[in-house]
């Protein structure tokens, strides 16, 4: 087994082995300006701290969300962990083995996909459909002849709900939710067990959203996918996860199962996110949105990043980062606040969820 | 509310986009009104036609894109064929617009508190200095913190939030009597989408404004609207009281597109989906635009297009509310339709 530098305990995973698994993981960007000018000015180096200690695990099969507000680094971990960018610190390990080395065997990589959000960007408009989802099942030779590769093409598209036909055209003859299975279709295509999913359905509309969330669904029973999902929209979210990790400037401040984490939500920013969620059956409802902006990634607030939001912050959250731990009253959550682990949070259901059972 | 004259009157609106390979219609005999103080929601997903409708309003719509038939009235008077310059009083002055993208429809290269300024001394009877003070004011109204110095800072000194803010200033400040809001908060993240959807209702009310809110997101529309009008490939599908239409919807259109918004609440197993896509404007079926995707589609809806009826609460673009209309009837009472399995 693999040696952790950082005491944060982590939740196991039942099952053996994790499909995917990082620890401590950080991604530092560069954003200084150019040396001259730096060296005129007086500044020093300017780093964003994309995503600064992030560990989690996903166990085989299952689906993990990772939820935040624009900038949040939930992207960023996506790309850490199918290795689009190398980590700043920590780890990250694929089905038990470091991912620099997993990431070097064809064989491993055939393993790892990824679903982008816009399926007008991410295919070839000059490729007919049937190419674009050939080529991997080529590169990884997984397939020999034109008639055994063409054979996979039409079953993957059957497999997404498109036609064998379809393979003739090209993307731009498909709508965006026939794009967005396009892009599944080839995803499929070299036979994985793990898909990166970074926001699949956020630029489609809600009908076709719910084709796309179905199909996934029904992928993952069928051929036992692991998923790490990443998404802006909790409604999505709760509707795909078994756990879910919500993100904040960086860092994880919640990590619980899907239904204990929408029914108890204990860190004051996932509080504060629920209750900021237009839903249909809030007709008329009075919100209290949260007050304040992200703060920037690269002058992070000092102590718990969300302080200067929180209505529950003293002079601890101020001074002291919190890490990530089981939350008092509800033990399968991890939550990093200072309030929940002193017991001076309100332990009462989410606000919607108290209107939902009144 | 009926009982008042309606703000806003659009009749039969039809808008066309000619091309080389013939003439598409964008909308096609649209026809609502707005009374005065009222929030009108309309929804729909990409290509229905919503953004159509709050351009056609605002005298915005993207050439060739023309009026061909209909009409739209402010306030009893037509503005739908009033000369450029004299729109361009109307816009501003009696219809303010705000648009998705906070970036482009403020000036980068003047300070916010020009824009306000200037947008006040053009529609209101005010000097610079009298403006600049109310400038000031409408900048703390809508919640900018230390108003008096960033009144002279630049677009991109504010972070998103703050200038969809600022965009909102402008559209109140020449105090008019219908805000045409496409998609205010869709650029957003969610709590802060919260805070301008809060703001926007106050104001709203405050003043007594009307508003039509054009958004894809039903949960906005069910929070901020007092009707919405549901659109599907350039025609209003539905139209009724926001509570009506979330909770028990009356055309199949609108019972699929709520079923298959994901509930925040708890968890399903699969989301009700509606099959196949909307229809390019190319290719709108005949009889009901909706039939080929329609669970509840029968003989008539492929051959005769079916105005807005009478659905109980509400009033759908359905052949299944024609109360003359045995099959349609028969129909009704087979499935025990309104009520969206959701809660």
């Amino acid at each position: 087994m693999l040696e952790r530098s950082v005491a944060t305990p982590l939740p196991p995973a039942s099952g053996g082995t994790p499909m995917l698994e990082t620890d401590d993981v950080a991604r530092f960007f560069d954003v200084s300006r150019p040396l001259i000018q730096r060296v005129i000015a007086r500044e020093g180096k300017r780093m964003l701290r994309a995503v600064d200690g992030v560990s989690f695990a996903i166990p085989k099969g299952t689906t993990l969300s990772l939820v935040g507000e624009s900038g949040c680094g939930k992207s960023t971990v996506a790309r850490l962990v199918v290795g689009l960018y190398g980590p700043t610190r920590g780890k990250v390990f694929f089905d038990g083995q470091d991912l620099a080395v997993a990431r070097s065997d064809a064989s491993q990589r055939r393993r790892m996909q990824m679903i982008f959000q816009d399926p007008y960007a991410s295919l070839n408009p000059r490729w007919r459909v049937r190419d674009i989802i050939a080529e991997p099942i080529r590169a990884f030779g997984l397939a020999q002849g034109t008639v055994e590769i063409d054979a996979r093409v039409a079953e993957l598209l059957t497999q997404v709900g498109l036609s064998p036909l379809d393979g003739q055209k090209y993307p731009h003859e498909f709508s965006g939710g026939q794009r967005q299975r396009i892009s599944i279709a080839r995803a499929l295509s070299s036979n994985p067990e793990f898909l990166v999913c970074d926001e699949p359905t956020s630029a489609l509309d809600v009908s076709v959203q719910a084709q796309i969330l179905n199909l996934m669904k029904d992928l993952q029973s069928r051929l036992g996918l692991t998923y790490l999902f990443i998404s802006h929209n909790l409604a999505v979210v709760r509707q795909v996860s078994d756990r879910v990790g919500v993100m904040y400037l960086g860092r994880l401040v919640e990590l619980a199962p899907a239904e204990t984490l929408f029914t108890t939500p204990r860190h004051p920013y996932t509080r504060a996110l629920m209750e900021a969620i237009p839903d249909l059956d809030m007709t008329g409802r009075q919100r209290i949105p949260v007050g304040g902006e992200v703060p920037s990634p690269i002058n992070p607030p000092s102590g718990c990043p969300f302080h200067p939001r929180c209505p529950l912050a003293n002079d601890r959250c101020r001074a002291q980062r919190p890490e990530l731990v089981a939350a008092r009253g509800t033990p399968e959550t991890q939550v990093a606040c200072h309030a929940v682990e002193e017991g001076r949070d309100d332990p009462r259901p989410a606000p919607a969820e108290a209107q939902r059972a009144a | 509310m009926s009982n008042t004259r309606p703000l806003l009157e659009v009749r039969n609106l039809r808008v066309e986009f000619p091309t080389r390979r013939g003439t598409l219609v964008a909308l096609d005999d649209v026809s609502f009104d707005i009374h005065p103080g009222e929030v009108l929601g309309v929804v729909g997903e990409s290509g229905a036609g919503k953004s159509m409708t709050g351009a056609a309003i605002i005298g915005l719509l993207e050439p060739p894109g023309r009026i061909a038939a209909g009409s739209i009235s402010l306030a009893g008077r037509r503005i739908d064929n009033l000369p450029y310059k004299e729109m361009r009083t109307v816009r501003g002055r009696e219809i303010g617009a705000i648009f998705q993208d906070p970036l482009t429809t403020l000036n980068p290269l003047y300070t916010v508190g020009r824009q306000l300024v200037e947008t006040m001394t053009t529609h209101l009877p005010l000097n610079p200095a009298q403006a600049r003070k109310k400038a000031i004011e409408w900048l703390e109204l809508v919640g900018i913190p230390a108003a008096a110095q960033r009144i002279d800072s630049y677009p991109h000194e504010f972070s998103g939030g703050m200038r969809q803010r600022v965009v909102i200033a402008l559209a109140l400040c020449a105090e008019p009597k219908l805000i045409v809001a496409d998609e205010p908060t869709t650029a957003l993240d969610v709590s802060i989408q919260a805070q301008v959807i809060a703001l926007l209702k106050t104001l709203a009310r405050e003043k007594g404004t009307s508003m039509m809110l054009v958004t894809h997101d039903m949960g906005v529309i069910a929070e901020t609207a007092d009707r919405v009008a549901v659109m599907y490939a350039g025609r209003i599908a539905e139209i009724g009281a926001v509570r009506q239409v979330v909770k028990h919807p009356a055309h199949p259109y609108t019972i699929g597109l709520m079923g298959s918004i994901p509930p925040i609440s708890h968890r399903m197993d699969r989301l009700l989906q509606i099959e196949g896509a909307m229809p390019r404007l190319s290719a709108i079926p005949k009889g009901c635009a909706y039939n080929p995707r329609c669970p509840r589609v029968f003989d008539r809806c492929r051959g005769e297009r079916p105005e807005l009826l009478d659905a109980g609460d509400t009033r759908a673009a359905c052949w299944l509310y024609d109360r003359a209309d045995k099959d349609a009837a028969h129909a009704v009472a087979e499935s025990g339709y309104g009520e969206v399995r959701h809660a």
